[in-house]
């Protein structure tokens, strides 16, 4: 109960930064709409409906990953100014509450950028699901979380590095390949629905089974990264 | 003395290879190149091993023993440089052979692809290296880095495998099977590439711990003259 509330706290602090400034949201927002409109100059969405269909889920986690990796390096950017993130070290608090609410926060964040970017999407590509469309309400957060907490812990251990902003996209990117194969391939499948409808069970399980192995993983080494000098 | 058998053995594996075993029956001569591509593709999956045990050692010892975890580190760094040449001489003879074999010079297949995701994970590893610097913190960095390597790997060689599959069965212990003429080039050049691999890397580790005694001598002088200084 205890760890809880100071995840609770830390994810507080972290939504009222975002409240008061806004930056990385909108920042994603813009950057994830301009990722969909160049990719529509580029494919010419509405002449061909089954192509669509069949690339448009992996547009939409391309948008998604590039535009997350913009704002985690933000999200601990602003942790060093002041030397805040000294001052986090020497609280009494595990080090991983302080993990666990900057990567639920960056959850949050993401996810609101998808609320706006849904609509948008099946305005622009023309899109509706031909297979269940509601287990898109199962990938979406297990996908986003896949990238969120390995984002956030590569971002924290890139902080003190040069070329940190080089850094992240460098980790994650190899990282978060099954990840990434199992969103990409649940979503094309519950689009298109042509493969059996057992299939997007299948990478979903993935999803969630790479979600709890890495979340672990992050929750166990952050102390390691944070204290390391 | 083992650089020697290294070189003893090479030859004696290649002579097997190009000279002495038959001519594969329906691929010919092109085949000859698998005794080069299984020996890396083998060890390449060997190092990494070797470099997630230093990486773990050195998380052990970071505090306990900092020269041992010194060690540890110049083990690693050795290893994930190993696995890098071995993986890409890997890919690039299976390339060269899938053109011929295949048609095509890469398939994106199961095999392939987690192999790739092998190597793009050891050349990241080997990037953060160089920009969190030759210290502490750039060395506990890589070693967290190694531990998600060593993780992910696994992970992506199953999803991977449901996505979808190309290459040919393993030839040990799997459904390919080879015909038992062709094992002594086989043999002779995994041995005698092994023995290469662990000569490198024993060179690279004792040239990656004399430049930290080097660093460490450095070290101890600066706060010698600092002291000097203050007195």
């Amino acid at each position: 109960m205890n760890y809880l509330h100071q995840v609770f706290h830390h994810l507080r602090k972290d939504l009222r930064l975002e409240w008061r400034s806004r930056d990385s949201i909108n920042g994603m927002l813009f950057f994830s709409l301009l990722v969909v409109v160049v990719f529509s100059i580029a494919f010419d969405p509405t002449g061909n409906p089954t192509i669509t269909r069949e690339i448009s889920g992996g547009i939409l986690w391309i948008a998604l990953l590039f535009a997350s990796v913009t704002t985690l390096n933000q999200s601990w950017t602003r942790e060093v100014r002041n030397s805040v993130l000294d001052a986090q070290r020497m609280l009494p608090a595990p080090a991983s509450a302080l993990f666990l609410g900057k990567a639920l926060s960056n959850l949050l964040f993401v996810t609101a950028v998808e609320v706006v970017l849904a609509p948008l999407f099946i305005v622009f590509y023309n899109l509706h699901a031909l297979g269940q469309g509601w287990l898109l309400l199962a990938i979406m957060p297990l996908g986003t979380w896949a990238l969120v907490v390995n984002g956030t812990f590569f971002a924290a251990l890139g902080l003190r590095t040069k070329n940190r902003e080089l850094l992240l996209p460098l980790l994650l990117f190899p990282i978060s390949v099954p990840a990434l194969l199992a969103m990409v391939n649940a979503t094309t499948d519950v689009l298109t629905a042509e493969v059996d409808p057992i299939q997007p069970y299948f990478w979903i399980k993935l999803l969630a089974a790479y979600d709890i192995v890495f979340t672990t993983v992050c929750l166990l080494l952050f102390e390691t990264i944070l204290n390391a000098e | 003395m083992w650089f020697a058998v290294t070189l003893v053995v090479l030859a004696v594996g290649f002579r097997q290879a190009i000279f002495l075993v038959p001519t594969e029956a329906t691929m010919g001569n092109v085949q000859r190149i698998f005794y080069y591509h299984l020996p890396s593709a083998i060890l390449g999956m060997v190092f990494p091993y070797i470099n997630c045990v230093a990486s773990l050692a050195f998380l052990y010892w970071r505090r306990r023993d900092p020269w041992k975890a010194l060690g540890a580190d110049a083990l690693a760094v050795a290893s994930a440089e190993m696995t890098v040449v071995f993986v890409t001489i890997g890919l690039l003879t299976g390339s060269l052979w899938a053109k011929p074999a295949w048609g095509i010079w890469w398939a994106w297949d199961a095999r392939t692809t987690t192999y790739l995701v092998l190597w793009l994970l050891f050349v990241s590893y080997l990037i953060a290296r160089r920009f969190s610097g030759a210290n502490d913190q750039g060395h506990t960095l890589a070693a967290v880095i190694s531990i998600f390597a060593a993780i992910d790997v696994p992970i992506s060689f199953m999803s991977i495998r449901w996505w979808r599959t190309q290459h040919p069965s393993p030839v040990f212990g799997g459904d390919g099977s080879l015909d038992a003429s062709f094992y002594p080039a086989v043999w002779w050049n995994l041995a005698g590439w092994a023995l290469w691999g662990f000569l490198v890397m024993g060179l690279r580790y004792a040239l990656e711990r004399r430049r930290q005694r080097v660093q460490e001598e450095a070290a101890l002088e600066a706060i010698e003259a600092s002291m000097e200084t203050t007195q």
